[in-house]
């Protein structure tokens, strides 16, 4: 479990950064806080040539919230989310899907570009993203949609000498009701199986425009479009609970891993979608 | 922070006294081996087998050699005759099963080492681990007791059986009292693979030192002298010539500290290379590497009256050994036989421990081995009866319960065996099951029992048991007095984080009537002492504790002498108290007066008779149907252990190793899939309880049956923590799940298997 053999170079600007990894096509890979990255180079999944640590590049690290939209920098960490004051108000859904984030010491280091880039299955800002249709900012100058950006497990569109710069979440609606709920084996533990939803309400107080992700059950984060429609325009009670709970279960298409069965995963989808909904009706 | 300096002599044992390692530990002051280095060293890493199964067709170190900083690479053809690593009984139907200590032309599991890299660095041996190329040819896998024991593919050339060893505990008739028992029941119950996980991994450094033909090898822990003998008789060299060093050693639980085929093979290149070799074991080998523990499978059956009266017991145990027998393994064949129902009066008994061997990691010992397991059987096994019978579970338990009449009761006779015929020592068994009872509120939470609050299944358990300690032979002690008039205390016991040197420190103390933090405990080396034992089996402080209180005893004589000399007095005209000789006419001489006299006491505890600890814990779940998880909401243990030296390190103790017996009951697994490879590498999916899993532990300590076998009174206390958690906590969640139609046989209750038990019962 030793580090293979690479060359450390930590840019001080994005030019730089950016030449590096144009210089080294295929060959370099970005550091960010090394939660993901360190541990895939000791078990020597990877072994790039050169690690470009992006530490030292200014300006990635902001959280930016105006009336259109919320931008977190690719260097924004777990921690500094945690921390913010305006966050939990301006993306409320976001924060609180953060806070089930790792444990204390990997929260000070890891980071939104880092956690976008690595795209597991099971992590928490992937999945809200794909569900509140954020845009991931790449060093292209290209705005991709989230849902789009993620192609499978550990598998994105990102280009070898491409980088993440930012995730825009679009603004939200105060009014909006959410609910986050994940089942993991330890607290901080990467979830087994995650739900992030939210809906508006309509002048009837039915439910519109429902998004619903499931994150660690299914391959990649993903909508599960089924369980949403059934969603839109439910009066919400029991009976629609259980309808959106069920059509959530039969349209995740779960892996199975030492953990956990596919139709365990498929039951617990159901069982998180319905608390992700018991808390957005209570709020 | 120290407690310690307003004590008066005599005062410190019993007290909860802070440990005096603690300070050296939390500042970052403990030296491990992976701290310590060499000039000149080298470091190794080992290529292990990626096959559960086969034989070496080539090994081809070409391109490893041809990596710059690469010093050597060793495989068995370099070895020679490769030796068997000495097994800790002499029992003959084990020593053909002994683990060769690199693989010679078989490997038998994955993760067997079958080369030695040496380079500069560490890193450069790990590159070049990867580059040696095996070719091996694979062959049939053995994966279960069950196919083991039927033999149709044989392990270990040579032999007939993959059968190591069977033993039989018997007591009574138990064929005659089942032919006319008014009920019986037959269960069959399962307990799986799961390790002990020390936090600090392994590690070796040796050393050879060409000048005097010495090996020094550090990292040494539990049993270095033992070892040493081990290593010696490997590297066919005396034994004075070997020395095992003991450093910091950050945990042990029964696993640490044995010979591993590492332990030899960095010794033998420090000494054909004569450098020091460096070598610490990373996570991702510990995982396959370790021993491995605790996979038994049992079918017992119960008699009994239909009010509750046992009559007997009888079944076998399947021990699954892995590839190799290690050192230690037996201790968990015998126990699970012998204990199968440790803390109960059952006059028929008839139970088999059977030792299988097959292609997965090598067992052995862990923290309370083959008890843990034996209270998840038995306990389960009772629990089932009391539900059929409608008894009273605390009765029935209460009515069968060893009392202090029974006083010593005898074990169940085992055979074969080389230990003598064993008796329970002391105590009232029921007495900690009613002082649970009422520490955990049973009466109250029993309303709670099988009932559903807020989609939560509650339920409550129990579970009584034994905890066997102070194995012999013998511990000895050297205490010195220094020019200052301090103390040295020299411990063949071993040091593996439970704080010896603390509890050292307060037995001496109060026999020497000085301050504590006059004495410095030295511990475990094999140069310090001509003969030491170690720490495992629960028997450091009873075993050492005692040898201590007879090395002080002489040493007070010595004083006594010599101030006498010095006084120009006869002996028994001097008084020695409170670190002080006085003579009669009122001069006096310190330790520190003394001290030029260099004065010295050996001291030797022998000890054949194990001391029984011995509780009750109760545990009360809440069981989430819908995602399979159990939460603890709380679990009591009650033991008595005669005498608790320090109730602050033992109170540490028994609420760790509960921690630890929860992570084998909730969430640890070793599983293999049908190649026979290790399905976990990495904390990501061997899941081990951190700090915040389990805060409702509560532990109570009872002193009221001193051990009679020794003269502090004193019972092993390191393992009875951990030896109920999997029967009680089993019992809680079955209680919880019975109203589903759930029946809890297996560990562990990992939420999904519960929720499987729970989706299968509806079906
Ligand atoms: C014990 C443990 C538990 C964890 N639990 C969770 C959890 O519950 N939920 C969760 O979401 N995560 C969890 N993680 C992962 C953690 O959040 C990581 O920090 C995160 O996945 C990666 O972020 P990082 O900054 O550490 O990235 P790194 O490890 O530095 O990099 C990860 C990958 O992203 C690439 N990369 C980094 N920055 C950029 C960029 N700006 N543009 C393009 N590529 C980039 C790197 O080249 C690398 O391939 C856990 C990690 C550990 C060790």
């Amino acid at each position: 479990m030793k580090l293979p053999p690479f060359d450390y170079r930590a840019p001080t600007s994005l030019q730089e950064a950016l030449a590096l990894l144009a210089d080294h096509p295929g060959d370099a890979r970005l550091l960010a806080g090394g939660q993901s990255l360190i541990p895939i180079l000791a078990f020597r999944l990877a072994q790039p040539a050169l690690l470009i640590d992006l530490r030292h590049v200014p300006s990635l690290n902001h959280i930016d919230i105006n009336d259109s939209a919320t931008t977190l920098g690719a260097m924004v960490r777990w921690c500094e989310i945690e921390k913010s004051e305006p966050l939990p108000q301006a993306q409320p859904l976001l924060y609180d899907a953060c806070l089930h984030i790792a444990h204390f010491q990997i929260r000070n280091r890891g980071t939104v570009g880092g956690s976008l880039a690595h795209a597991d299955p099971a992590a928490e800002l992937p999945g809200v993203a794909v569900c509140c249709e954020a845009r991931i900012r790449l060093s292209s100058g290209q705005e991709i949609a989230a849902a789009e950006f993620f192609t499978g497990a550990l598998q994105t569109t990102l280009a070898p000498e491409e980088m993440i710069l930012a995730v825009v979440f679009p603004a939200w609606p105060a009014a909006r009701k959410w609910g986050f709920a994940e089942f993991a084996r330890r607290p901080g533990d990467l979830a087994i199986a995650g739900i992030a939803l939210f809906y508006d309400l309509d002048m009837a107080g039915r439910a519109r425009d429902a998004h619903i992700a499931v994150i660690g059950a299914t391959n990649l984060p993903m909508r599960l479009s089924s369980a949403e429609a059934r969603l839109n325009g439910a009066d919400l009670n029991e009976a629609a609970l259980a309808a959106v709970a069920q059509a959530a279960a039969d349209s995740a298409d779960p892996p199975a891993d030492i953990h956990a069965s596919i139709a365990y995963r498929k039951s617990l989808v159901a069982t998180l979608v319905r608390r992700a909904l018991v808390q957005a009706m209570s709020r | 922070m120290s407690v310690t300096t307003a004590k008066r002599p005599n005062a410190y044992v019993g007290s909860p006294v802070e440990r005096v390692e603690d300070l050296r530990f939390l500042t970052g002051r403990g030296e491990y081996v992976a701290d310590l280095t060499r000039e000149g060293q080298w470091h190794a890493a080992v290529v292990r087998s990626s096959l559960a199964h086969g034989r070496i067709v080539s090994l081809d170190v070409d391109q490893a050699l041809a990596l710059p900083g690469v010093r050597a690479v060793l495989t068995a053809r370099d070895i020679g005759i490769v030796p068997l690593i000495p097994l800790r009984t002499g029992l003959p139907s084990y020593q053909p099963y002994a683990q060769p200590a690199i693989a010679d032309n078989i490997v038998r599991y994955v993760g067997e080492p079958i080369a030695l890299v040496l380079a500069d660095t560490a890193e450069i041996a790990e590159d070049a681990a990867d580059k040696v190329i095996s070719e091996i040819e694979p062959l049939p896998l053995v994966l279960g007791w069950d196919q083991s024991v039927n033999g149709q593919i044989l392990l270990i050339g040579d032999t007939t059986t993959n059968v190591a060893g069977r033993h039989l505990a018997s007591r009574g008739d138990a064929a005659a009292a089942f032919a006319k028992a008014p009920y019986r029941r037959r269960e069959t119950f399962r307990v799986h693979r799961h390790m002990a996980m020390p936090m600090e991994t392994r590690g070796v450094l040796a050393e050879w030192d060409s000048a005097t033909s010495h090996l020094t090898v550090h990292g040494a822990a539990k049993a270095p002298y033992f070892n040493r003998k081990s290593l010696a008789k490997m590297l066919n060299m005396p034994e004075a010539s070997v020395d095992c060093m003991e450093c910091d050693v950050g945990g042990g639980f029964g696993a640490r500290g044995e010979v591993y085929p590492e332990d030899f093979l960095i010794a033998f290149a420090a000494r054909k290379f004569a450098r020091p070799i460096k070598w610490i074991e990373d996570r991702r080998e510990h995982f396959m590497a370790m021993n491995h523990a605790r996979e038994i499978d049992a079918d017992l059956e119960i008699a009994c009256t239909r009010d509750g009266k046992l009559l007997g017991l009888r079944g076998n145990a399947y021990i699954d050994c892995g590839a190799y027998i290690r050192p230690s393994c037996i201790t968990s064949v015998r126990n699970i036989a012998t204990f199968m129902a440790g803390a109960y009066r059952i006059p028929n008994f008839e139970v088999y421990g059977t030792a299988a061997l097959t292609n997965k990691t090598p067992a052995g010992g862990f923290r309370g081995p083959g008890r843990y397991e034996s209270c998840f059987f038995f306990e389960r096994l009772m629990d089932i009866v009391a539900d059929d019978l409608k008894l009273d579970r605390l009765e029935f338990r209460r009515r069968n319960l060893v009392t202090a009449d029974d006083m010593p009761y005898p074990l169940a006779k085992l055979e074969p065996s080389e230990s003598p015929d064993g008796f329970l020592d002391s105590g009232h068994y029921p007495a900690t099951l009613d002082a649970c009872a009422h520490e955990f509120g049973w009466a109250d939470k029993l309303k709670l029992n099988g009932t559903v609050i807020d989609n939560l299944h509650h339920g409550i358990g129990l579970c009584c048991f034994v905890e066997g300690g102070a194995a012999g032979p013998r511990e000895n002690v050297r205490l010195e007095i220094e020019s200052s008039g301090d103390v040295t205390l020299y411990s063949g016991s071993s040091a593996i984080g439970q704080g010896l040197e603390t509890v050292m420190s307060q037995i001496a103390a109060d026999a020497l009537e000085i301050p504590m933090e006059r004495i410095r405990v030295l511990h475990g080396s094999t140069n310090l002492l001509h003969e030491g034992f170690g720490s495992f089996a629960s028997r450091a402080t009873v075993v050492g504790g005692n040898a201590v209180l007879v090395a002080a005893k002489t040493l007070l004589e010595t004083v006594r002498n010599a101030a006498a000399e010095r006084f120009q007095v006869s002996p028994e005209a001097v008084l020695v108290a409170n670190g002080v000789a006085n003579a009669s006419d009122g001069r006096t001489l310190s330790f520190a007066d003394l001290g030029d006299l260099k004065l010295k006491a050996e001291g030797t505890f022998a000890n054949s008779k194990a001391t029984y600890s011995y509780g009750t814990a109760m545990a009360h779940v809440a069981v989430d149907a819908t995602t399979g998880f159990t939460k603890l909401l709380e679990y009591q243990v009650v033991d008595d252990v005669g005498r608790a030296i320090n109730p602050l390190t033992l109170h540490g103790q028994v609420i760790g190793a509960a921690v630890q017996g929860l992570g084998g009951v909730f969430s640890e697994d070793l599983p293999y899939d049908e190649n026979g490879q290790l399905l976990v590498g990495s904390f990501a999916e061997y899941v081990m309880p951190v700090a915040t899993d389990y805060p409702n532990i509560h532990a109570t300590t009872m002193e009221q049956y001193p051990s009679p076998n020794n003269p502090l009174g004193a019972k092993g206390a390191g393992e009875g923590g951990i030896i109920p958690v999997a029967g009680a906590v089993g019992n809680a969640v079955a209680a919880a799940l019975a109203p589903l139609g759930v029946t809890i046989r297996h560990l562990p209750l990992t939420p999904a298997r519960v929720w499987e038990l729970i989706q299968a019962a509806r079906a």
